[in-house]
């Protein structure tokens, strides 16, 4: 292989429990066209982490951090969440999604559903809360990110960056153990960038596990514990952000940083 | 023109225009129940991927949506006991009827349910939500509300399609016209309050649907 | 009846097609006629013409095509004292049903046509009419071909019910055939199959010109 897998622990997370969440080993994955994609890639998150995934458009970061909760099947290596296998019986992906909170580019709130009702839906009939106790774990969420007083408003009624605040709250509700970011603030407008960013960041400082794929260079230097770096479906850094953005040593990491740093 | 309108056949046998009209109605009712679970089943076994089933759903669609329902009405009623399956005038009138129907709302359902992006079936797995569960809970009422103009459409011409089972003596509103007809001769007095009957029923059933609109898909006003 | 094999069967079904498809002709040429004339009256700045356009368009829309073919048929003649021949019957109501019709599909897609259209004609100076003809009209005929088309097919499935008045085309003849010979299902199968290969291609033209249409715009 051309990349050598880096150590996890040398990558500064030898202050953390080294418990860990999630365990992917060799991913390999071709697309029905036959696209190889995942080119044998392994990682380690621990519990606590916020790991920040970047490479360039194309290098299947969205494939991979997909993969965690069974949305991408894959063809060899396998993937475990806090123990479990993501086995390829659908009983089982189910349960593991349970346990995995995902946000999206694109927000995918359920346009027919008050926001209250978005957040309530996954607790009430998957986790068998009663409807009262499901609306006060819903409004506690929904002031922690700020949109408590839209609780009775449709989705299409929010901006786009209330409109994600939201969707971490629905992910949140499902009390997980580890929350996925694809590119959480791409779909937004400038100005609400921010506001997105800053409930990411006071989860990460509650203790959340996280794996986010974005780009936004402010928040993975302050907030990430590791970045790691994938280029045409090989993992081709894990380490340090101070590392990462001060020290490149890989010709393709100067190449993307010179792009997203202008 | 001198001729002289005399409506007192309607006056006099109001209460035979009813039983049709409810007999319509009824008919109307159980056929678009039916046609609506084909429609349903149907949808769904046109986008399942699999190629066989999806071309046996496509052909029953378009011979359907390519041939007149009178056709249709006479091939079952007629045909179906020559297979020594015979049925009542009403039945032969509500399974063709259903079948019919059944063919538009597999269309309709499917743009519906075409009509949702794929992030809202993701969104719903990610949560831990099956298959199922996210067709149910996420996929089908926003497509309804999608296409609910389309439907409240055909649920309204499934309406007026029913006036054809009089040909096969199913006793509806349009027969008892017929028979009136026949005793009085009083055509045209017959066949237009009948007609606005029918209108009455459309107007109704459009009001009902503007109801529903108002209470299931309010959520529809505030989409991009 | 062993005369009727399935070959004179056949024949005598096409033969029967040729007057499904002029009635179609008819109720089509005869109701594009009216229909432009209605879809202009729905949309027109006179509040009396809006009125009575839509009062036709409801009726027409809001009861069956059986009950229009019946009160040309029947109550036309006692009305007026001069007997219709099923023919002339059937061409008025189907002319009038597709006219409602089309009136609708038309003036849908002249309302598609941006307003910003009209008042961008009437800055140029362009009256009423000439807005209507220089500037909406072409651009509402681009969507107005597909359901228009699409409308045809219900046309020719339309036609069908005349034979209820004793129109003798394709619906009929095969009901006629069926009284003496009893073979239902070949009979009305094969009915089926004509107005099919007739439908068909028109609908999947006007599903082809669809699609077209929503990946230039
Ligand atoms: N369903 C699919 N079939 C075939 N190829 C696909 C499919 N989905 C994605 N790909 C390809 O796989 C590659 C990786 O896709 P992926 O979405 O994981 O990239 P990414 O790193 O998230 O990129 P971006 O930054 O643009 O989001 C891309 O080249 C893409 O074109
Ligand atoms: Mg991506």
């Amino acid at each position: 292989m051309a990349y050598s897998q880096p150590n996890a622990s040398q990558a500064g997370t030898a202050t953390l429990g080294l418990e860990p969440v999630i365990v992917a080993k060799d991913v390999e994955k071709h697309y029905d066209n036959g696209f190889h994609v995942l080119k044998g890639v392994s990682l380690t998150v621990y519990k606590g982490e916020v790991v920040v995934l970047m490479g360039p458009s194309g290098s299947g970061k969205s494939t991979f951090i997909r993969a965690f909760n069974g949305l991408e099947p894959y063809q060899s290596g396998s993937i475990e969440i806090d123990g479990i296998e993501i086995s390829h019986d659908k009983r089982g992906i189910e349960l593991v999604r349970r346990e995995v909170g995902m946000v999206f580019q694109q927000f995918n709130l359920f346009p027919h559903l008050t926001i209250l009702k978005n957040v309530t839906l996954g607790p009430i009939h998957l986790r068998g809360l009663s409807k009262d106790e499901a609306e006060e774990q819903a409004m506690e969420l929904l002031d922690r990110v700020g949109i408590s007083h839209q609780a009775n408003k449709y989705p299409g009624q929010l901006s786009g960056g209330q409109q994600q605040r939201v969707a971490i709250a629905r992910a949140l509700a499902m009390r997980p153990k580890v929350m996925l970011f694809d590119e959480p603030t791409s779909a937004l407008d400038p100005e609400m960038v921010r506001e997105v960013l800053d409930v990411m960041r006071n989860l990460a400082e509650s203790g959340m596990t996280m794996v986010c794929v974005t780009h936004e260079v402010g928040f993975a230097r302050e907030v990430a514990d590791r970045i790691i770096f994938l280029a045409e479906g090989h993992l081709v850094a894990d380490t340090t952000p101070d590392d990462f953005f001060n020290n490149p040593k890989e010709e393709r990491i100067k190449k993307f940083l010179s792009q997203i740093l202008h | 023109m001198d001729y002289s309108f005399d409506f007192s056949v309607i006056a006099e046998n109001w209460p035979l225009l009813l039983a049709g009209a409810w007999l319509t109605l009824r008919m109307a009712l159980l056929a678009i129940a039916f046609g609506l679970i084909i429609g349903i089943v149907g949808s769904l076994l046109r986008t399942s991927g699999n190629r066989i089933l999806n071309g046996i759903v496509l052909a029953y669609v378009e011979v359907i949506r390519n041939t007149p329902y009178l056709i249709q009405l006479f091939f079952i009623f007629f045909g179906l006991p020559g297979l020594g399956l015979k049925l009542t005038a009403e039945q032969a009138a509500v399974l063709s009827l259903a079948i019919n129907f059944g063919a538009y709302s597999t269309e309709i359902v499917r743009a519906g349910v075409e009509s949702i992006d794929k992030g809202q079936v993701e969104a719903g797995l990610a949560i831990g939500f099956s298959k199922l569960a996210v067709f149910r809970r996420i996929v089908v009422p926003p497509a309804l509300a999608n296409v609910y103009p389309a439907l409240v459409g055909q649920v309204i011409l499934a309406v007026l399609f029913t006036s054809v089972v009089s040909q096969i003596a199913a006793q509806d509103l349009t027969y008892t016209g017929d028979f009136l007809n026949s005793r009085t001769f009083r055509s045209f007095e017959i066949y237009f309050t009948i007609a606005l009957i029918y209108l009455a029923i459309v107007w109704i059933i459009k009001g009902l649907a503007y109801l529903i609109e108002l209470h299931f898909f309010e959520f529809a006003k505030y989409r991009r | 009846m062993d005369e009727f094999t399935l070959s004179r069967i056949f024949i005598n079904l096409l033969i029967a097609t040729k007057w499904t498809l002029i009635l179609s002709l008819i109720a089509f040429i005869g109701g594009g006629t009216m229909g432009f004339v209605i879809a202009l009256m729905r949309i027109s700045p006179n509040r009396w013409l809006r009125s009575l356009s839509w009062v036709y368009v409801e009726f027409f829309q809001g009861t069956p095509l059986l009950l229009q073919l019946f009160l040309a048929f029947f109550g036309l003649s006692v009305l007026t004292g001069v007997n219709l021949s099923p023919l002339q019957a059937a061409s008025i109501a189907l002319t009038a049903y597709t006219s409602a019709f089309l009136g609708e599909i038309w003036r849908g897609s002249i309302n598609a046509v941006p307003q910003g259209q009209w008042e961008a004609g009437s800055a140029i100076g362009f009256g009423y009419f000439k807005q209507l003809q220089l500037i909406i009209l072409p651009q509402a005929l681009k969507l107005a071909i597909a359901p228009t088309v699409g409308f045809l097919v219900q046309v020719i499935k339309g036609t069908s019910l005349a034979s209820i008045i004793g129109f003798t085309e394709l619906s009929r003849a095969a009901a006629l055939i069926n009284n003496v010979t009893l073979q239902s299902m070949l009979i009305f199968g094969l009915a089926g199959l004509i107005y099919f290969v007739i439908c068909f291609p028109l609908s999947n033209w006007s599903q082809r010109l669809e699609k077209r249409l929503s990946y230039t715009s």
